[in-house]
């Protein structure tokens, strides 16, 4: 079915590529902010529990706990139920700024359980050894735990940065800007098939790429991969 | 040197270690061996401080490192270098970064450590693999790189744990010579986890038995070896299948009591007791400069006593086998 009010087809790029730029733009704040927070917040849950460099475990219980209700929660009532917290840090609520506070508390909360669960994973030996090569707790953290998960960490980058532009996505519906509010505005609201089309393509197109991406710094960061690698291709 | 002294450790209410008290010398292997769940993992923890021990002392070139703070134990730990089962290298770290971390962890400068790296290396052979990462190489490979960064901070006493179980016979025969070259070498000394008694024998100058966070015996390794009533002693040898002997025979285990038993003791004893001797099997090696060992010979007389004082007056100390055991045919 056509309607009068379909943008032509060559006015469909100046719609779509400047929305994908708010989307770019929404979902690199979000993903620094996620990286600089859930990197650290990880480390700290995972080393406050029994095992850890700092044993507390009441603390570990209910950081553990926060975590888990942020993760928990859908993001569109997450971002519904915070909109008097958005609106005290950025002054509004609508826009990328006021997408970027919930996308934000979401994708923190997942991001440190990615960090947790990817520590967990680094054989505890590992910690032993650096202790009785004399490393610090800190030191311990960086180089027997962090740098042990890179591979594990950038994996789970990966798939939080894409739940991020599906995130942004929602976030868009609700007036925030991007790909999202184009699908919504143009292809929902006014059944306009071509938008729609195109936004779909552009989402493929940029998860597709952001899992290429990850799938190939996972490998580069795993030595036993990289030699796979290098093995498997052709001389 | 280390010592321990009263070393107790509980884990809530089983006690896992109790009240071991043992000291090992500059240059000397203790070997400490026991059964699975025995404590000794948790022996080598708490002597590294990695598990504060319950109570007792932690003695090292005099230094008590029982009551030190956590800045203070890092340091007093560099005295110790520790070397686990399973290698424990970093797999993001290549050879040369593995045997480079303590030196990171000091601070030691970046040009200072790439010079002492490769020193460590070339000490343990591997300085062609300074650019692989762990799994580029072989069990044996990775474990001397371990043993390279137990190195690292010049330590004088060096704990391995389970260092060479899960390594084939040759690699394993490879690490014990390291360790015991690192020993003359460095004058370091040196407790050697374990649970498989050929590595004790060809490694050890002294053994201790822990069994239920006891030591329920310690001495010398020759000593043990050639103390025929010691059950540590005899764990330590193996004891293979020999053969039967002829029906009119009678069997006797026969076994190293001193250094002095001549080498042709058993054309001796035949001469002596002027009936044939036939030699069913045996397990002799040197130790330490000492004949140890034993061996099942059969006798064509019964009269015990005669053969028992010839074997004694050799240096032997013989049991008669009991007739009716399986024994394997030749
Ligand atoms: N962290 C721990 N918490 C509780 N029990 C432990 C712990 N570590 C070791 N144990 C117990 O201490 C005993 C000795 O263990 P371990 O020292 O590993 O023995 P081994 O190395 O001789 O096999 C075992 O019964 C084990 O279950
Ligand atoms: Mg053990």
């Amino acid at each position: 079915m056509r309607h009068s009010n379909n943008v032509p087809l060559p006015d469909i790029p100046a719609l779509i590529f400047p929305a994908l730029l708010d989307t770019l733009i929404m979902v690199g704040i979000v993903m620094a902010i996620v990286v600089i927070v859930g990197v650290p917040l990880g480390a700290l849950v995972h080393n406050l529990a029994p095992q850890g460099q700092f044993p507390r475990p009441r603390l570990h219980t209910v950081l553990s706990w926060i975590v888990s209700v942020g993760r928990s929660l859908p993001f569109l009532i997450l971002m519904a139920a915070i909109v008097p917290f958005t609106r005290f840090i950025t002054g509004t609520n609508i826009g990328i700024p006021a997408a970027v506070v919930p996308m934000s508390i979401a994708g923190i909360a997942f991001f440190t359980r990615i960090v947790e669960n990817s520590l967990r994973s680094v054989p505890p030996d590992l910690a032993r050894v650096a202790t009785a090569s004399g490393a610090s707790p800190l030191q311990v953290i960086r180089t027997a735990q962090l740098a042990e998960a890179v591979p594990s960490i950038i994996g789970g980058l990966t798939i939080n940065t894409i739940a991020m532009i599906e995130y942004s996505a929602i976030a868009g519906s609700i007036g925030a800007g991007g790909i999202g509010y184009v699908a919504v505005t143009y292809g929902y609201q006014r059944f306009d098939n071509g938008v729609m089309l195109a936004t779909i393509i552009v989402l493929v197109v940029l998860v597709a790429c952001v899992q290429k991406l990850g799938d190939a710094l996972v490998r580069l960061t795993t030595p036993y991969a990289r030699r796979q690698h290098r093995v498997a291709q052709p001389a | 040197m280390i010592r321990l002294e009263q070393l107790t450790k509980n884990f809530g209410d089983t006690t896992v270690l109790d009240r071991l008290d043992f000291s090992v010398d500059s240059g000397e292997i203790f070997a400490v061996v026991g059964p699975s769940g025995a404590g000794k993992s948790t022996l080598a923890q708490c002597a590294t401080l990695l598990e504060p021990p319950t109570s007792g002392s932690v003695i090292v070139n005099g230094d008590n490192l029982s009551h030190l703070n956590a800045a203070q134990l890092r340091v007093a730990r560099r005295k110790i270098g520790t070397i686990f089962q399973h290698d424990g290298l970093f797999s993001r770290r290549t050879a040369a970064q593995n045997v480079a971390l303590p030196l990171e962890y000091l601070g030691v400068t970046p040009l200072e450590s790439k010079r002492r790296v490769a020193e460590l290396l070339d000490r343990v052979g591997l300085s062609g693999k300074a650019r692989s990462y762990p799994h580029e190489l072989s069990g044996g490979q990775r474990q001397r790189v371990g043993i390279a960064r137990a190195l690292a901070l010049r330590p004088s006493v060096l704990i391995s744990d389970e260092a060479t179980s899960g390594l084939d016979p040759e690699a394993t025969a490879s690490v014990v010579s390291l360790i015991k070259e690192l020993r003359d070498d460095l004058d370091l000394a040196i407790i050697f986890i374990t649970h498989e008694m050929d590595t004790v024998r060809s490694i050890a100058d002294s053994v201790a038995r822990l069994d239920r966070g006891r030591i329920v015996e310690s001495g010398s390794l020759v000593k043990l070896l050639h103390d025929p009533d010691s059950e540590l002693g005899r764990s330590l040898q193996p004891r293979r299948a020999h053969a039967a002997a002829t029906a009119s025979a009678i069997t006797w285990f026969v076994s190293y009591r001193s250094a002095l038993v001549p080498a042709d003791w058993v054309s001796q004893l035949g001469a002596a007791l002027g009936s044939s001797v036939s030699l069913l099997g045996a397990s002799i090696e040197v130790l330490h400069e000492s004949t140890v060992g034993h061996a099942t010979i059969s006798v064509e007389t019964s009269e015990d006593e005669r053969v028992r004082l010839a074997l004694d007056s050799l240096g032997l100390d013989a049991r008669r086998e009991d007739p009716v055991r399986l024994s394997v045919t030749s």
